[in-house]
C-alpha cells in the first residue's frame, strides 16, 4: 500500500491543545513541513507568541524560544542579528502582532530583518476569552463589543499585510486562507516560498493566515469554515501583496 | 597599558568590547548617548553589531533573543529607558538569560530633567518589574570603576546566569577621566553551549521561556533561582570603605559618584578634627548589609547622603537595626549635594547624637 500522508518530522507528536475545529493546527502543520521539505529545522528557531499558540514550542520539532506579547519580532532581530546563519520564524495572532506588537512588526520588517513572520488572523482574541481584536470585522460580536464591533468607536480593522506591503524597504508579503483545501494547498506554497526567501537572505517575509476560532465566534466548525469565507475573504483579499523586486530585492 | 583620557560612556563601550561583547541594541536618551555612538562606531570594525532599535521595549527583548542564541549582548539607556525595559528585564531573568545593562540614571520621575541623579536605585534593586527575581546591580563612582565594572558585569552574567546592571548616572557618563583598559583586543565568546538556541543539530530541541503554568513547577524554579542570588550575596557582595580604620563617631553612606563628594568632606572634617567615615556600597544587589551593619555598629549615628529622595535609605536602616539613627542628606532633580552641604549635615548629626536625639 502506498503512503499518501504521514506525521512530519518537523513536528513532535504531541496531542495539541486547540479546539476542534481550529485551523491554527493546520498553520503548524504547513509550517513544520516547511522546515523539513528545505531541510532546515536543524537551524532553526521559532518563537512563540502569548496567545492560543503560546505552546507551539511544543509541538515544532526545532529549537524555540517563548516570547513576551507581541515582541516576537524583536526577539527574532536578537536572535538573527547575532546568529544570521539560524533560520528564525515568529509565530504570532493577531491581538499579539496587530495590537501590542504593532511596533515591533513593522520596525522588523522595515529594517528588512531577513526572518520568516507567521501571521494567524483569527479577528478575535482566543486565548482571553474572545474579546475584540484589531482585526475584528465590522459589525462581528465579540465579548467586548456585544453590539457588533462599531467602526465610529473601534475604527476599522487593521490591514497588515496592506500596511507591510507598503514600505519602502523590499520583503515578501501574502496573505492565505485556510478555508477550504485548495486554500491550503495554495498556503504550503506562499510559506515555502516565504521560507525560501529567508534561506537565500533576499528579505523579511511574512504570511497573514486568515484562521478560525469557532469556540469564540460560537460557531460549529464547518460553520466557521463558511463565516471567514463569507466575512473575512471579502475584507481581507488573497494572494501575494508585495514581492520582492528582482534586481532590488535585498541582497538577492 | 597607559592610561587616556576618556568620557565614562565612551569607556564603558570600550570596556564591554574588551570584554568580548560584539552586539549592542539601544534606544538614543540623554545622558547616555555617547556610548551607543561609540560602539556604533566601534563594533563594525572589530567584526560585531550596532543596531539601533525602535523602542526601549524592543530593545529588551532583541537582547533576549541576543542572549538566547548564546551571545554575549549589552544594552544601555537612561532612566525612562529603563521603566520601558520593565518587560523584557522581567522576561530575561524569568528566562535565566545573562545580558548587561547600562542606566545611565537622570533626574525623575516622569520625562522629568536630564541632569544626573541617582533617582532608580529603588526601581533597580527592587522594583524592577512583575515577578520574584532580582537583577545584580554594580554602582561604579569613578570612570576607571566603571570600565572594571563593566568587564565584571558579562563574567557575573553569565557565571550566574542573570541579568546585570550597570548603575551609573549621568555624572559618571559625562565626565573624562583617565582610564587604561587590558590588553586584549575583544575578548572570548560567550560560552553557552549547554543552553543556547543554535539548532537542534545532533540534539534534543531546546527551548528559552519563562512560562511554567505548572505551580510547582513554578515554585521550584523561583526557589532554585533565590537560592542562586543567596550564592550570588554569599560570593560577590562588594563594597568600599573609606576612612573607617580609625574611630569614627559619624558613618556616611553613600554609592556611586556621591561617594567622592562625601570623601572630600570627610577629608575637609578630619582637619576640623571630626572624625567620619564612609561606607559605600559597590553592588546595590545584592546589598552589603552585614559589612554595613559592622560599620554602623562602630557608629554613633548614621548620615546616609544620596542625590534622589532617600532611596537606599531604606537599605542603610534595615542595616541600622534600630540601633542607631539614621539622618539622610538628599537632593535631586540633577542637583547634587556639595561638600559644604555635607559638612554641615555631620555637624547637625553629630549635634543631635550629643543631645540623645
Ligand atoms: C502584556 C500582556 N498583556 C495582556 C496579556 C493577556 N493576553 C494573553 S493572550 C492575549 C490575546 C491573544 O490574542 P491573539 O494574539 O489574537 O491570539 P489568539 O489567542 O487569538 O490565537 C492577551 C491579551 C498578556 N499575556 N500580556
Ligand atoms: S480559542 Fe479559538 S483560536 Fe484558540 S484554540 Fe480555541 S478555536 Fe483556536
Amino acid at each position: 500500500m502506498r503512503k499518501i500522508f504521514s506525521h512530519t518530522e518537523g513536528m513532535i507528536t504531541e496531542p495539541m491543545h486547540y479546539c476542534p475545529g481550529c485551523t491554527h493546527g493546520i498553520i503548524h502543520r504547513l509550517v513544520a513541513e516547511t522546515l523539513i521539505e528545505l531541510d532546515i529545522r536543524e537551524r532553526a528557531v521559532g518563537i512563540s507568541p502569548v496567545g492560543c499558540s503560546v505552546f507551539t514550542y511544543k509541538y515544532f520539532r526545532c529549537d524555540m524560544f517563548q516570547a513576551s506579547h507581541g515582541r516576537a519580532p524583536a526577539v527574532a532581530t536578537g536572535a538573527k542579528r547575532c546568529r544570521p546563519e539560524l533560520i528564525v520564524f515568529c509565530y504570532q495572532g493577531d491581538g499579539d502582532l496587530a495590537a501590542i506588537g504593532t511596533s515591533e512588526i513593522i520596525h522588523a520588517a522595515n529594517r528588512g530583518e531577513k526572518i520568516t513572520c507567521i501571521f494567524v488572523n483569527n479577528a478575535i482574541y482566543g486565548m482571553t476569552g474572545g474579546q475584540m481584536a484589531p482585526t475584528t470585522i465590522p459589525g462581528q460580536r465579540t465579548s467586548t463589543t456585544p453590539g457588533g464591533r462599531n467602526v465610529a468607536d473601534d475604527g476599522f480593522p487593521l490591514k497588515m499585510s496592506e500596511i507591510l506591503a507598503q514600505l519602502q524597504t523590499p520583503g515578501y508579503v501574502a496573505r492565505v486562507s485556510m478555508h477550504s483545501p485548495a486554500e491550503i494547498i495554495r498556503a504550503k506554497q506562499i510559506v515555502k516560498k516565504a521560507f525560501e526567501y529567508q534561506v537565500r537572505n533576499t528579505c523579511f517575509s511574512f504570511v497573514e493566515f486568515l484562521s478560525t476560532c469557532p469556540t469564540n465566534w460560537g460557531l460549529s466548525p464547518v460553520e466557521s469554515l463558511n463565516w471567514m469565507k463569507n466575512n473575512m475573504l471579502p475584507y481581507y483579499p488573497l494572494g501575494e501583496h508585495k514581492v520582492p523586486e528582482p534586481g532590488k530585492g535585498g541582497t538577492e | 597599558m597607559a592610561k587616556i583620557l576618556m568620557k565614562g560612556n565612551e569607556a564603558i563601550g570600550e570596556a564591554a568590547i574588551k570584554a568580548g561583547c560584539l552586539h549592542f541594541f539601544g534606544y538614543p536618551i540623554t545622558p547616555q548617548n555617547e556610548l551607543p555612538e561609540y560602539l556604533s562606531k566601534r563594533l563594525p570594525q572589530v567584526g560585531g553589531r550596532y543596531i539601533q532599535t525602535e523602542s526601549e521595549v524592543a530593545t529588551s527583548n532583541m537582547i533576549f533573543g541576543a542572549a538566547g542564541v548564546g551571545v554575549r549582548v549589552m544594552t544601555s539607556s537612561s532612566s525612562p529607558g529603563i521603566s520601558l525595559m520593565s518587560e523584557g528585564l522581567s522576561y530575561l531573568a524569568g528566562a535565566d538569560l545573562p545580558v548587561v545593562i547600562v542606566n545611565m540614571m537622570r533626574a525623575g520621575p516622569g520625562l522629568a530633567g536630564i541632569l544626573p541623579a541617582q533617582s532608580d536605585y529603588a526601581h533597580a534593586t527592587r522594583g524592577t518589574a512583575h515577578g520574584d527575581f532580582h537583577l545584580l546591580v554594580l554602582a561604579p563612582s569613578s570612570v576607571q570603576e566603571a570600565v572594571d565594572l563593566t568587564m565584571l558585569s558579562f563574567e557575573l552574567a553569565e557565571k550566574y546566569r542573570m541579568p546585570v546592571m550597570l548603575l551609573g548616572d549621568g555624572m559618571i557618563g559625562q565626565m573624562m577621566e583617565p582610564v587604561s583598559f587590558p590588553e586584549t583586543e575583544v575578548g572570548p565568546p560567550m560560552q553557552a553551549d549547554d543552553w543556547a538556541l543554535t539548532g537542534c543539530r545532533g540534539r534534543e530541541p531546546r527551548l528559552v521561556s519563562s512560562l511554567f503554568l505548572d505551580p510547582v513547577e513554578l515554585n521550584a524554579k523561583n526557589h532554585e533561582r533565590f537560592a542562586r542570588y543567596a550564592v550570588v550575596a554569599q560570593n560577590e557582595t562588594r563594597y568600599e570603605t573609606f576612612n573607617c580604620d580609625e574611630p569614627y563617631d559619624i558613618l556616611i553612606t553613600a554609592f556611586g559618584v556621591m561617594s567622592r563628594v562625601c570623601k572630600s568632606a570627610i577629608v575637609a572634617l578630619k582637619e576640623q578634627g571630626v572624625h567620619v567615615g564612609m561606607f559605600r556600597p559597590i553592588t546595590v544587589q545584592p546589598f552589603p548589609s552585614a559589612a554595613l551593619s559592622e560599620a554602623i555598629g562602630k557608629a554613633r549615628r548614621v548620615l546616609d547622603v544620596e542625590m534622589n529622595m532617600g532611596q537606599m535609605l531604606v537599605d542603610v536602616q534595615l542595616a541600622a537595626k534600630g540601633r542607631v539613627e539614621v539622618d539622610f542628606l538628599g537632593k535631586c532633580g540633577g542637583l547634587t549635594p556639595s561638600i559644604e552641604d555635607v559638612v554641615e549635615a555631620v555637624y547637625d548629626s553629630l549635634t543631635k547624637a550629643e543631645g540623645g536625639g
